[in-house]
């Protein structure tokens, strides 16, 4: 069986935000000093595949990126930990008004036929959209159930049934058995993904890397996907006011005195 | 041009969800005023309790689906049953919680209508006849405005951030009982729900918050803010710090990697305040930082800071929130 890996690109945690022309509301950002990496939850996508391939004895694990040239970056990331090859669905010259979370999904859904994958893993949702539409969406597509926020994959011996746990709330579990293929999106305490070696990088050089455009995917995939929603703007949120520090005194006088103020001035309690 | 709104109103373990009357709320911005155009689902076993609370907050219309498919939550017969509703009644909107439930429903629900999905919405707009919303991106150092473009737009609304307000209607409850395909359903079996210890709310629906960071030392010492919690009525969160060193478990965890919680009141005890912490809690209205380093980066987040230990100051918090409450 074939385990399929979606990862995203995405600005790393520390990036600024600023408008394109330094004004507090744009059209689009100023990206020239954004660091990117693989998206943390991915990473977890990632550590279970090689996981679960060398459980099972998995033919293959393909990691799959849509995005502009730089994304080919995560999927040598992914490749350097282990996976096998990767396809890069390019974006260059798209304009990002054609592309939102559901023509992203087609075109993976569409991968994923072609690589005949028994089991898609990607993470629950990217850090920098916040969305976690992509697994539900790419399972939609395929007609594949999914689970979302994933804690633990147990896979029968034919890999035809998973028993995977999803965290809900409040360190509610729920259980399910789910019939293969299906999307699993993963969460924090699935793994502990490990860092690329040095000659994990090395061979990562070597393994093949497709480069495919969304046009001819989506081309195959056979439905004009057109993008429903469109962005109108950024703007920065406002600036938060400094705070009052309290410090020099002794303890009980200052908690009683921000306790004081939490009422009377933040009226929060 | 008015918008003919369906909301899905949550219920977990028996209780409607305060997001329910957050989602009404935020549908009437859509409606025109007329009540008519506002209607609410609820699902599960005992949904018919919830229907007169939902009226309160503007639902004319209730429907009920009490079928053994949705006794508990499962994926593919919430999609089934809103599909079915939305073929009968024409709605052209969709607004339900970007909770667990509705982030793992609702972009199925898009893809399956042909429907725009804004997730994590903090605030609904409606421009000309366009349906448009923001949403934080970029761990809440960004907003973006978008627009659906599709006719059904779809909206999941960020808990804790739109105040309900009543408006009662007197509105009419309806039983909708659906045709399930139970092919689709029975590729993934719901086998167990383990309910979590705490009777409190999530952190991503909890008011009030209290941390704890690398400097609560043990999971022992969680204790301290557990009876502080208590008084307050406060869920207790931690670092990822604290998670990493087996202080507290994962679903505690508030930043990237953990939730994004939005409180109204969130105290950082012990937590210095990591860009990865911040990301998940920086549009908390308020926020108290107790820290020994006044150089901590929290500090410069805090609105009110209090640099002390916080094994000092965490008792003497709680004795005066019990003073403050008792008044």
């Amino acid at each position: 069986m074939k385990i399929l890996v979606f990862v995203k690109h995405v600005p790393d945690t520390e990036t600024r935000i600023k408008m394109s022309g330094g004004a507090s509301k744009a059209t689009s950002l100023d990206e020239s000093d954004f660091k990117y990496m693989v998206n943390p939850y991915d990473e977890f996508a990632i550590e279970e595949a090689l996981a679960l391939k060398a459980k099972i004895n998995a033919e293959e694990i393909v990691v799959a990126s849509l995005g502009p040239t730089r994304c080919q970056e995560a999927i040598r990331k992914a490749l350097a930990m282990g996976a096998d090859s990767g396809i890069w669905i390019s974006t260059e010259g798209v304009a990002d008004s054609s592309i939102d979370s559901s023509v992203v999904a087609a075109a993976l859904a569409q991968v994923a036929r072609d690589v005949n994958a028994q089991l898609i893993l990607t993470g629950q949702k990217a850090i920098d959209d916040d969305c976690g539409h992509i697994g539900p969406m790419v399972a939609e597509f395929l007609g594949i159930p999914h689970v979302q926020v994933v804690t633990a994959i147990a896979l029968n011996p034919s890999s035809t049934q998973a028993v995977v746990s999803r965290e809900v709330e409040g360190g509610m579990v729920e259980n399910y058995d789910v019939t293969l293929p299906a999307v699993l999106g993963a969460h924090k305490s699935l793994n502990q993904p490990r860092f690329p070696s040095l000659p994990g990088i090395m061979k990562a050089k070597k393994k093949p890397l497709s480069e495919l455009t969304l046009a001819a995917v989506l081309a195959t995939a056979g439905k004009p996907a057109t993008a429903t929603t469109r962005l109108v703007g950024y703007e920065l949120p406002p600036e938060k006011q400094p705070g009052r520090i309290f410090k020099g005194k002794p303890a009980a006088d200052m908690v009683k005195e921000v306790v004081g103020l939490l009422r009377s001035e933040a009226k929060v309690i | 041009m008015p918008r003919k709104v369906l909301v899905y109103a949550e219920v977990r373990s028996g209780k409607l969800k305060s997001t329910a009357l957050e989602c009404l709320t935020a549908a009437s911005t859509l409606t025109g005023g007329d009540p008519l155009n506002l209607h609410a689902i609820v699902l599960g076993e005992g949904a018919a309790a919830h229907a007169e609370e939902l009226k309160k907050y503007g639902a004319s219309k209730v429907y009920i689906v009490e079928t053994p498919e949705t006794a508990v939550y499962q994926c593919e017969p919430h999609v089934q049953a809103i599909s079915a509703l939305i073929a009968k009644e024409g709605y052209t909107v969709v607004i339900g919680p970007a909770s667990p439930t509705g982030r793992d429903f609702f972009p199925r629900l898009a893809i399956r209508q042909s429907a725009g999905l804004l997730t994590e919405v903090t605030e609904v707009l409606h421009s000309g006849s366009e349906v448009r919303a923001k949403r934080p991106i970029y761990a809440g150092k960004c907003l973006a405005e978008l627009a659906v473009q599709s006719p059904l737009a779809l909206i999941t609304i960020r808990p804790n951030v739109i105040a309900p307000k009543q408006n009662p209607v007197a509105g009419v409850t309806e039983t909708f009982a659906p045709q399930f395909d139970s092919k689709a359903i029975g590729l993934k079996k719901i086998i167990e729900v383990k309910k979590g210890k705490s009777e409190k709310p999530d952190l991503t629906e909890a008011n009030i918050i209290i941390s704890g960071g690398r400097a609560m030392a043990n999971a022992e010492n969680f204790r301290i803010l557990n009876t502080c919690a208590d008084v307050i009525g406060a869920t207790v969160g931690a670092s990822r710090a604290a998670v990493d060193a087996g202080y507290a478990p994962h679903d505690m965890q508030v930043g990237q990697t953990g939730k994004t919680v939005n409180p109204s009141l969130y105290i950082a005890c012990g937590i210095s305040g990591s860009i990865q912490h911040l990301a998940g809690m920086r549009t908390s209205k308020v926020i108290v930082a107790i820290n020994t380093d006044p150089d901590a980066p929290i500090f410069q987040k805090a609105d009110y800071g209090i640099v002390a230990d916080l094994f000092d100051a965490v008792p003497i918090l709680e004795k005066e929130f019990g003073t403050l409450l008792n008044s």
